[in-house]
């Protein structure tokens, strides 16, 4: 099995944007030269509010394989009540990490020992000028603090791209105040 | 041009390449965005094309075949039952050769109720005389979308375009859209030989007899069973049309190869295993581990399903110990309809391997890579152990 291949599992809310965020990511490894990005929404009976997930793989040839994500190296949690669901934190490898919206401290969650990083998105978004609830374009600073995968500015610019009829430069800065605000715990 | 977007949207892009003029649908899970999309781009006039509300699947293809009959470009998709709705008009479009061309998101058929994807819809339908071809990838949706009118237009005979529901429909990934002065220089505008016309009225589809009878001006003409063996035989012909599509495909737009079979690792292989969609990408990654255990295998994606490239099956597959056939659709009471064909071309060779079928992925059930290696594994190294029935993988109870 292709071992180049970065796994970032998505969990959010119906309504919540996971689906959009993991799509700017999408775009952004992309344009940074990782030719193999792809990703997969893991579809149910969708409602707003229930539990949703989707799969992202990165990599820097043509991934092949469009299975759903078992073992990932990362799972970015939108709304930190889901680390209370059965199966979020499933399969995480031993030097994985978790990023979450929470506004408590990583120390604060019990991940069963894994590494976790915490943001305040929701509120963290409001001041950067976003209406309450709007977490999907923060939680990328969060992931770029995290992960040191992709570079910033070309995440801001593709959330631009993104949000462009929708507040784009809220949505950018809810992004940059979120990487200076993220907490990598120990 | 490279974009992260939905295989519906990679279709959806193809067919605004490809200056459809009159579009029709009735939304179906998981086809939906493609339609909504189609009629966003008309909406918008971005597209200059007719978008034909209807109330029903049934109608959607009839609004296509009367297009088509009057000599537009016209295009329509769906999915599962959406597609067994169709079914009458399906045969009507056939026999009538129109060029339709129809996305087909392939879905497991109900009942019971499922959304998900498998590929029993399209195989349902094989029999139709549509042509089928199927899409593995989002380049290989946009990139067959604009040869299937071209294909379609040539032969006069209407083609199905499958790809699977949610793994590519709903899934993101890179493709690149082709220049519209490269599809333009591609596919010629659509100017049927005959068409309806009020400044020139025919009957077109009467009624024939058993047996054959003079027309109007008193010229034998075919009847019913002349009509079908041209059908036939223009079908057969399809294989190298298809072939030839590719080839100008790759001068025009640069971008092809394969397209009755697409290969991958297959020149030395001992065992191959064989499917549709998809699945046969996810395969890959099989059959690199399988190599690295030091048993020779390979895998081949049949692109072009119906007409059967059935002498390119037999030539491709001789030097074969065996072909392991992955299916997400069944004959129920007999096996695997692909399975099926693919013994069938064998048939003409003297040394013929062993075939196996597996059946998997019903409704959506999710095909993990380790049941795929497994089961491979098993067919190559302990293949007496398996029958000539279809083997299940993935069941749960």
């Amino acid at each position: 099995m292709s071992d180049d291949v970065i796994k970032i599992r998505w969990h959010g809310r119906g309504g919540q944007g996971a689906i959009t965020a993991a799509k700017i990511v999408a775009n952004a490894a992309f344009e940074c030269g990782y030719n193999g990005v792809v990703m997969t929404p893991t579809f149910g009976t969708e409602r707003r509010g229930a539990p949703v997930l989707t799969s992202l793989k990165i990599s820097r040839n043509k991934i092949y394989d469009l299975s759903p994500i078992s073992e990932p190296d990362m799972i970015v949690v939108l709304d930190h009540l889901l680390l209370e669901e059965p199966g979020v934190i499933n399969g995480l490898k031993s030097d994985g990490i978790i990023i979450v919206n929470s506004p408590k401290k990583p120390a604060d969650h019990a991940v069963n020992g894994k590494k976790i990083a915490t943001a305040d998105v929701t509120s963290i978004a409001v001041e950067a000028g976003l209406k309450q609830g709007i977490v999907n374009s923060g939680i990328i600073g969060a992931f770029a603090k995290a992960s040191g995968l992709i570079e910033l500015n070309i995440l801001l610019k593709k959330i631009k791209e993104e949000f462009h009829d929708k507040k784009p430069s809220e949505n950018a800065e809810s992004a940059r105040l979120t990487f200076s605000k993220t907490d990598m715990g120990g | 041009m490279h974009i992260i977007e939905s295989g519906n949207v990679a279709a959806a892009t193809g067919v605004k390449l490809a200056r459809t003029e009159v579009i029709a649908a009735y939304p179906i899970t998981p086809q939906t965005p493609l339609t909504e999309k189609l009629s966003e781009l008309v909406d918008s006039g971005k597209m200059k094309a007719e978008y034909i509300p209807v109330e029903s699947e049934h109608s959607a293809l009839a609004v296509c075949i009367a297009a088509s009959s009057a000599g537009s470009r016209a295009f329509t998709a769906t999915s599962a039952n959406g597609l067994l709705y169709m079914s009458e008009q399906i045969h009507w479009a056939a026999g009538a050769r129109l060029p339709i061309v129809m996305c087909v998101v392939n879905r497991g058929i109900g009942a019971p109720w499922t959304v998900w994807n498998d590929h029993q819809d399209a195989i349902s339908q094989r029999d139709a005389g549509w042509i089928q071809l199927y899409a593995c990838d989002h380049q290989q949706i946009i990139d067959t979308v604009i040869q299937a009118f071209h294909i379609a237009e040539t032969v006069r005979i209407p083609v199905m375009v499958c790809y699977d529901g949610y793994l590519l429909s709903h899934t993101y990934m890179p493709f690149e859209i082709p220049e519209q002065d490269a599809v333009d220089a591609f596919l010629p505008k659509f100017s049927p030989s005959y068409f309806l016309d009020p400044k020139n009225p025919a009957n077109l589809n009467t009624v024939t007899l058993p047996d054959i009878r003079p027309d109007v001006r008193g010229n034998m003409a075919p009847g019913y069973m002349e009509i079908r063996n041209n059908l036939h035989t223009d079908m057969r012909k399809t294989i190298s049309v298809v072939e030839e599509m590719d080839r100008k495909y790759q001068k025009t737009v640069g971008r092809g190869g394969n397209p009755l079979i697409e290969k991958y690792r297959c020149e030395d292989a001992d065992f191959i295993a064989v499917c549709l969609g998809s699945l046969s990408y996810q395969l890959r990654d099989v059959v690199d581990t399988l190599r690295g255990e030091g048993i020779k295998t390979g895998v081949a994606g049949i692109r072009l399903y119906r007409p059967f490239p059935d002498k390119t099956v037999a030539a491709e597959f001789v030097n074969a110990k065996g072909l392991i056939v992955f299916e997400k659709a069944l004959s129920y009471g007999n096996q695997g309809a692909l399975y099926s064909d693919i013994k069938s071309a064998l048939y003409r060779n003297d040394n013929r391997p062993f075939v196996h079928n597996y059946i998997l992925g019903l409704g959506g059930r999710e095909i993990k890579t380790p049941d795929l290696l497994h089961a491979f594994r098993i067919s190559c190294t302990d293949f007496r152990k398996i029958g000539d029935d279809p083997q299940w993988i993935g069941l749960k109870l």
